[in-house]
Parts: C-alpha cells; structure tokens; sequence
C-alpha cells in the first residue's frame, strides 16, 4: 500500500518544481470557489435586510396608531392616514380571491382528474386539455401591465365597468388564476393514488371521489396557493394603475374606484413627493407580505409533515 | 351528476385558454388603428415619440428596455446562479434555512417598494457621479433595482435545476478524485445547463414585463439612451423609458390613435415576452427528455 503511495509521488515528483502541488492548488481554488458562493447567499441576505430594513426603520417614523386609523387628505403633501388605502386593499383582495378561487380549483381538478385517463385518445377533448395547458403556461408569463391593459380595455372601457373595484378584480382575477392552479395542481397531485382507488373501489362516483376523498387532504395545499395568491394582489400595483382609478375616497359600490396601499405607495412618491408617509405605507405593505410569507411556510411545513407522517 | 361537473370543469379550465385569446384580441384590436395608420416599420424603428404631434416610434422605449434588462442580467445573473448553487450544493441546512425563506421574501416584496427604495437610496447615490447632466435617474439605478428583483426566479428554477442532476453523477466524478469545486464545475453544472439557461431566460422575462419599479427609478424621458459624455460607460447614467413604463405612464389620459398606439406598445411588449417564453419553456422541457432519455 505504501508502495503504491510512494510510486504516485515519484510519478508526481517531475510537476512538483517548486510550485505548489496540483492537490494544494485544486484545494485552494476550492477554497475560494466555495468562500465566493458563500459570499454570494450573504449578499442576498444583505440585500433584503437593506430594502426591508431601510422601509421598515425609515416607516417606523410616521406609522401610529392615527396614521392607520385616519383616510389621507389627498392634498399635496400627503396629508393624513392610511385607513381607506386598508379597506379597499381588503375588498378587493376578497374580490379577486373570490373570482378566481373556483375557476382555479376547478381547472386543477380537471386538469390532474379528469385529464390524464384521455391521454393518448383521440377527439376533441385531448385537443381542449392541451388548449387549457397551453393557456395556463401562457398565463403565468404574461405580464401585470398587459393584464392591466387587457382590464382597461374589456372591463372599464368596453363593458362600461369603469375605473371600479369590478374592473380591478376582473383584471386581478387573471393576474393570480396561474398561481391558484399552479400551487393546486401540485397538491392534488401529491395525494395517494389508493385514496382514491379505495373510494372508486366503494362505488363513489368519480366526483364524489374527488369531492368526498381527494379534496379534503388536498385542501391545505390549495390555501397555500390562495394566501400566496392574496400576497400577490396585495403587491400588485401596475395592474390596479391603470384599471382602480386612484381615487383615495373609500368605494361606496362595486363600480367606484379606489386606491390601494401599494396604489397609495406610489401616489405619495410620485404625484406628491410626500416620501415619508409613503415609507410609512410601504412599510405596513412589507409588514403585510412577511405576515402572509409566514403563513403560506407554516401551511406547507405542516403540510410535508402530515404526508411524511 | 357527474357528467355535468365534468363538463361544468373542462369549461373552467378553458378560462385561462381564453384569457390569452382575449387578451390577444383586445390589444390588437385596439392597437390595429396605429398599426395600420403609422405602420409597423416606423413604429418598431421611428426614434420620436411625440403623441401631440402624431409621432409614434417605439424604438426608444425598445432600446430602453433591452439596456435595462441587459443591465440587470449582467448584475443580476452571476448573483442568483451563485446563490441557486449555494443553496443546492454548498449551504449547510441551517444556512439554507434562512437564505431561501430570504430568496422567497424577495420574491414577494412589491414592485413599489422596490421603486420606493430606488427612489429614495439609490437614485440620491448614483447621483454622486461627478458627470455633467447626470440626474441619478437612468439605466444603472433601474438595473440595480432589477438585478434584485429577477434574483427570486433566477435562483429558484436554476436550484430545482442544480437538485434534479442524479446524485450518481456526483458520486462518480468524486470518486475519481476531483474536488468538490471541480464537481460542481465538471459535472454538476454542465449537466443541469438547460435548467439554467431556462431560469435566466425567465429572468429575463419577468425583467421585460416589470413597471412600476421601472418608472420609479429610470426617468422616463423619451430618448434614445447614449452615453453623456465621450466615455462610453456613463451609458448606464442616461435616462430611459421602458415599454412598460410607456403604457403605465399615458394610458390614463391618452385618446384616439395616441390610445391606439399604447396598446401597439402593449402588442410588442406582448410578443416579445412570449418569444422569451416560449423559449424558456422549450428548454425546460428539452431538458427533461435528455434526463429521461
């Protein structure tokens, strides 16, 4: 063995003229490769405590307890609060959600149910499944101001829904109806295949199963994809621009427009310079996403858990 | 019972198939009135953008774009595929337990907040470059702001990518002798490359489509961006105007064929990021057959 061990090193030895050996080299290399790429998740880090940090410390200053109960004023500086910008983010995230729940859902359980036992067949239903996948690629890569533009020119300007809380949802529905199906498909995807052989097994009609057996466990995969969907419309500012209006009155009915916080964010920088309350408002709106972050991580680790278990 | 849920089903999963051709229809219905009375060659290659006067060319608004994404892949791209690698094969579980909750929270911080930032901390910083005309707004603070907002996609499809490659292929290239480094490098690496040219071009993607960030930080001015002075680097100082930005920042008053050209700018913008797209999804899935294959 250390024969062996000896040859390799005299083999080695005519390389070796005082340069540091080829093992020591690839180390050090390594060395630095690796320190870099440590460098790099750092940099990350550094990244987002500084936009996060920066918003929230500089927003600290403005946000009480008046600041999130009082409407704004709308006037030039920027006076008042933040509370309707609050109410018309919620309403319209109920909205949203509310539209593009079911359709979402109900593509997903097509798709993964009702999809695949036609594969290889012929006809036009094959055809329609590629279409709706097709159409779900599509989708999740068009981006926010197109939906914006779509919504301008269908729902305010040819149905006549104007700039309105039903324009908004409308558009918003489009925007976040990739991400519900998307998250869904995965969850329904994830549940046993015996689940629903035992129940068609017990005579359950093929909805029933799906409704009765696969569903439930599939559910809280599918919340996580709606409360990442509400994170979303929570954010979302370019296609609210240009179909809510901007209007910092609270709306009275589903055809009056509104402002949203992230609305609100950029009417302050923008329009009126006020950067201090938009730190405030930007920072409640990053307060906003780490909550539902949170929430859409507790889902899915307890979710993992239960499967392993 | 069953017969109609199922039918109820295959028309909801229609919905987004039909989004698509709407969204197809409507912009270039009304974008059809500039495309046929300015006509797509000096719309795609006119240098002015003056809607008053009936000047419509996006070729400003084209080049924009393309620098500022330019810009923000150069930045962005070295950062999230060293990030996506780290947190693949380098990072410790604890570690990686903080940086990729990072990674996500990234992802879900608004664009506003975003512009916010560029706003008020880099745009007062790149102002600091002694050079004549330089406002702070222009190509290298939208970069920057970019760079960080494509990291999220960029490094989350090239990780999935990175842990796909079978852990044999690992073993093998460490069981003859080389580094962990030169894995990644030799092995690793090569063999999830369309993974990775995927994750980049949907980076690109997301950069093309994002605004309100954009008209935040890049100035918006409608010209044709060129260096500020004989040093062609301060290129990067020029103000801009993105596609995006162009849409957001008139379509509130605009009418008649200035509207119609806003939508014309919606149809470029429209097929250039499915252009992108498409080829990222062709790689994605040509990946997945030379695995299974």
């Amino acid at each position: 063995m250390s024969e062996v061990a000896n040859m390799a090193g005299r083999l080695a030895l005519p390389e070796r003229t005082g340069a540091p050996s080829n093992l020591a080299r690839r180390r050090l290399v390594q060395s630095i490769a690796i320190g870099l790429l440590w460098l790099s998740g750092l940099v990350v880090i550094v990244a987002l405590m500084a936009v996060v940090g920066y918003v929230i410390l500089q927003g600290a200053r403005v946000i009480n307890l008046e600041f999130l109960l009082t409407p704004p004023r709308g006037g030039l500086s920027g006076e008042g609060g933040i509370s309707t910008t609050v109410v018309t983010t919620l309403y319209l995230v109920v909205l949203t959600i509310g539209i593009a729940t079911p359709i979402g859902v109900g593509t997903a359980i097509y798709l993964v149910e009702y999809a695949d036992e036609r594969r290889g067949q012929r006809g036009i239903v094959p055809l329609l499944v590629d279409a709706a996948r097709f159409g779900v690629e599509t989708l999740a890569g068009v981006p926010s101001i197109i939906f914006g533009l779509f919504g301008y020119a269908l729902f305010v300007s040819a149905l006549r829904f104007g700039f309105s809380l039903l324009s908004a949802s409308l558009a918003g529905a489009c925007l976040v109806l990739p991400v519900i199906i998307r998250v869904s498909e995965e969850a329904l995807r994830a549940v046993p295949r015996s689940l629903r052989e035992g129940s068609l097994a017990l005579g359950a009609t093929q909805w029933q199963t799906v409704w009765g057996a696969v569903l439930p466990v599939a559910l809280p995969g599918i919340i996580t994809g709606v409360v990442l969907s509400v994170g979303r419309v929570v954010g979302e500012t370019a296609v609210f621009y240009v179909t809510l209006g901007g209007s910092h009155y609270l709306p009275t009915s589903l055809l009056s427009g509104g402002r949203t916080m992230a609305l609100h964010v950029y009417y302050l920088a923008m329009d009126t310079r006020a950067f201090d309350k938009a730190m405030g408002t930007g920072a409640i709106l990053v307060l906003a996403i780490i909550l539902i972050n949170a929430v859409t991580n507790y889902l899915s680790r307890r979710l993992t858990t239960r499967m392993r278990g | 019972m069953d017969r109609s849920m199922r039918c109820l089903l295959l028309a909801g999963a229609l919905t987004s198939i039909l989004i698509v051709l709407l969204i197809g229809l409507f912009i270039l219905l009304q974008g059809w009135p500039a495309l046929r009375q300015v006509g797509l060659g000096p719309l795609l290659m006119g240098r002015v953008w003056r809607p008053q006067k009936g000047q419509f060319g996006l070729l400003p608004m084209i080049v924009g774009s393309m620098l500022v994404v330019l810009g923000a892949t150069i930045l962005g791209v070295p950062l999230a595929v060293a990030c996506a690698v780290f947190l693949a094969e380098v990072a410790p579980m604890p570690v990686r337990n903080v940086v990729r909750p990072a990674v996500e929270l990234l992802a879900g911080i608004p664009s506003v907040v975003y512009g916010l930032f560029g706003l008020v901390v880099l745009v007062p910083l790149v102002r600091h470059i002694p050079v004549p005309g330089n406002s702070g707004f222009g190509l290298a603070a939208a970069s920057a702001v970019l760079a960080v907002m494509i990291l999220p996609t960029i490094t989350n499809v090239a990780e999935n990518a990175i842990l796909a490659v079978p852990q044999d292929y690992r073993e093998g290239s460490l069981a003859l002798g080389a580094t962990h480094w030169q894995t990644i490098v030799g092995v690793t690496l090569p063999a999830a490359h369309s993974g990775l040219v995927a994750a980049i071009v949907l980076g690109v993607g997301r950069a093309l489509g994002e605004t309100m960030a954009m008209i935040m930080v890049i100035g918006n001015s409608v010209i044709l961006p060129r260096p500020l002075n004989g040093n062609p680097l301060t290129l990067a100082l020029s103000q801009a105007r993105t596609l995006t930005g162009n849409i957001a920042v008139e379509i509130s008053y605009a009418t008649g064929l200035h509207e119609s050209a806003l939508f014309a700018t919606g149809l470029v913008l429209f097929v250039l990021i499915m252009i992108v797209n498409a080829g990222a999804h062709a790689l994605m899935r040509g990946g997945q057959h030379e695995r299974s294959g």
